[in-house]
């Protein structure tokens, strides 16, 4: 294992596949009818992640943002092939904009230490704004590759990759450490059967805690003990709050965020108020002469 | 500190010195606010060899233009781009920054934006000056920018204002601002700086750029007949293609035909295509998702053809034929020939 691989991820709402029980009548959106799935360009980046550890040795490591149900994205990368996850879970960190949010992960960052190289996706469908990733270069004083589709070439000291840009693609080099965002260029590899029979165990400390009293247990030394039998087996999704990655509170989530959002308008279908025009020779005739006299056309 | 307000500034993009449609659009829309604000608009140009463009911003309204001319911002890489305009911003403080929501403003925006700590609202397809009632924070803020921008999937619009110390950033969706006319008699000033570019900015170099011209652009389009998954089959394109060229327009289509490999990328209309404002737009089994209406909602009149009384592109259409297109089409060409 020569390199040291993060890749961060994100929960998202699956707006991609929306349905009419999506909006409420009131014009905000029904979460609980959205389900929440793995970020597809995230995929990407994981798999990216994955061929590296194949072809070099690496150890991946996969962190997320997010509510405690986001470990299901560190499960499912687990499944996929990650060695290591990592989950930033606060109620200091909600209503992070991307500033925030990427402050808060270039902490978890640091607290991992030495990294070669960062992989995120290009852009998260709930909000389609591709910031984090060169947000969180930048918190982390290191060079930037966007819109990656694949590494030619990683050494000690430098990655060559191929980009995408707008009419064609490039070749760029950088040294390490950096970070790359990642586009939708290879088919992310499905769960792997038999890590899912492994990982599935896979827990944070609140899941770990909450299975406890669930079961009426409340003894503290148990629960320590059985901690330190799932970190043995790799069986431990990491827990960190904002102070456990060292997070100055002003920085993070609302607080820490300078875009508010003023109102929320859901797009409706207005009336039909359209001309009808009959499928018929006489109708579309007429609609065409229409368009000429008024020089749309002609 | 002064009470008085920077500024508008734009972020003039730029590739083998010929500056991109979207910048001259963000030239125009600046004024608009500039103008509502009180204050100049202000571009920044940076390039490796910018003789030429600036006299075209001076047309296109922009009372000065910072040209920061370097070989080492050519070919373009984020880093020595970001130093330079983050330099210019922090010793003039503009009020409002906007890049075009690019491949390149959107790689370039956010490490801009985040090294200056500012808000940046991504991808606005609309952009106002108002106040802000922060009744959370109980704060009232005169005379921001409202950053309009659509979320979830295209579902909902939501209005955005930076709360903290300005510039306020922004990128904008290409071709959704109006391009106002150049006035070739307009005059502004040219300040040049020598950017300070080091090592630390240099580090990513560009080995290998291959880049082909787009197959058609749809944003320079007068008539656009887009072809959706309603079309049935690559070979059955021929039937839109047969429609826009009778007609004197472009292919556009839908990007579930995109998907299904029936066209080209370039072709594509909607969010996560290009947005286009033509005089006419005909789609042609089109269902017509919110992220389609969303690229093309705009056009001066829509024609929608759909055999589904209930797709939603009649939301948007002037004019809706319910009917097949394999029938409706022949005769709209039919009844053109006749006509002209």
């Amino acid at each position: 294992m020569s390199y040291t691989v993060i890749v961060f991820v994100k929960q998202v709402p699956d707006t991609q596949n929306i349905t009419g029980e999506a909006m409420k009548p009131d014009g905000t959106v029904n979460r609980a009818a959205l389900p929440a799935i793995f970020n597809p360009e995230d995929l990407n980046a994981l798999e990216l992640g994955i061929q590296l550890k194949e072809r070099y040795g690496a150890k991946l490591i996969v962190g997320t943002m997010g509510p405690p149900n986001a470990a299901e994205v560190l499960r499912e990368s687990l499944y996929r092939g990650a060695d290591e996850t990592i989950l930033l879970t606060d109620r200091a960190f909600a209503g992070a904009d991307t500033l925030a949010t990427s402050y808060a992960l270039s902490c978890c960052a640091k607290k991992i230490g030495k990294f070669d190289l960062i992989l995120c996706g290009r852009q998260a469908i709930d909000g389609d704004t591709a910031q984090v990733g060169p947000q969180l270069a930048e918190k982390l004083k290191i060079p930037q590759v966007s819109y990656v589709e694949n590494v030619e070439e990683l050494t000690k000291k430098r990655v060559r990759a191929r980009r995408s840009i707008e009419g064609g693609f490039e070749v760029v080099e950088c040294p390490l450490p950096a970070l790359m965002t990642v586009v939708e260029a290879n088919d992310p590899r499905p769960s792997n059967v038999k890590k899912i029979m492994l990982y599935k165990k896979a827990k944070t400390r609140t899941e770990l805690s909450k299975a406890h009293s669930d079961a009426n247990y409340t003894d503290a030394e148990l629960l320590k003990e059985e901690e330190d039998n799932l970190r043995k087996v790799g069986l431990w999704i990491e827990e960190l709050s904002a102070s456990d990655i060292g997070a100055d509170v002003e920085r993070i989530g609302l607080k820490g965020s300078p875009t508010k959002v003023k109102n929320i308008q859901s797009v409706v279908l207005t009336g039909a108020d359209f001309k009808v025009v009959d499928p018929t020779e006489a109708g579309v005739n007429s609609l065409m002469h229409e368009l000429i006299e008024d020089h749309t056309l002609g | 500190m002064s009470n008085k307000i920077g500024n508008v500034w734009i972020f003039i993009e730029q590739e083998g010195g010929k500056i991109a449609n979207v910048s001259l659009e963000l030239v125009s829309k600046g004024r608009e606010l500039a103008a509502k604000l009180g204050v100049a608009t202000e571009a920044i140009f940076l390039g490796g060899d910018l003789s030429g463009g600036v006299d075209t911003l001076h047309h296109y309204g922009c009372d000065k233009v910072y040209m920061v001319e370097s070989g080492k911002l050519e070919p373009f890489t984020v880093l020595p781009y970001a130093k330079s305009i983050v330099d210019l911003v922090k010793e003039h403080r503009p009020n409002i920054l906007l890049f075009g929501a690019t491949n390149k403003g959107r790689e370039l925006g956010p490490r801009v934006a985040s090294e200056l700590m500012c808000g940046l609202t991504a991808d606005c397809t609309d952009l106002q000056i108002d106040d802000f009632d922060d009744k959370v924070n109980k704060k009232q803020y005169k005379n921001k920018l409202m950053q309009i921008r659509p979320a979830f999937g295209g579902n909902i619009i939501a209005t955005i204002v930076n709360t903290w110390e300005d510039p306020q950033i922004v990128t904008v969706r290409p071709g959704v601002m109006k391009l106002d006319d150049p006035d070739t008699s307009r005059k502004g000033v040219c300040v040049k700086i020598k950017p300070e570019i080091t090592s630390t900015e240099t580090v990513v170099n560009v080995i290998e750029r291959v880049q082909q011209e787009k197959e058609v652009d749809l944003q320079a389009s007068q008539i656009i007949v887009s072809g959706g998954y309603g079309v049935g089959g690559q070979a059955n394109f021929k039937l839109i293609y047969d429609l826009a060229k009778t007609l004197g327009g472009d292919v556009g289509a839908s990007r579930a035909a995109v998907d299904a490999g029936w066209i080209d990328h370039d072709h594509q209309v909607g969010q996560t295509g290009v947005t286009v404002r033509p005089k006419l737009y005909i789609a042609c089994g089109i269902s017509g998702s919110i992220q389609h209406r969303a690229g093309m909602s705009d056009s001066s009149k829509i024609i929608a053809i759909n055999t589904d009384p209930d797709a939603p592109i009649f939301s948007c259409a002037h004019y809706g034929v319910i009917g097949d297109l394999n029938e409706v089409i022949p005769k709209m060409i039919k009844a053109f020939k006749s006509k002209v």
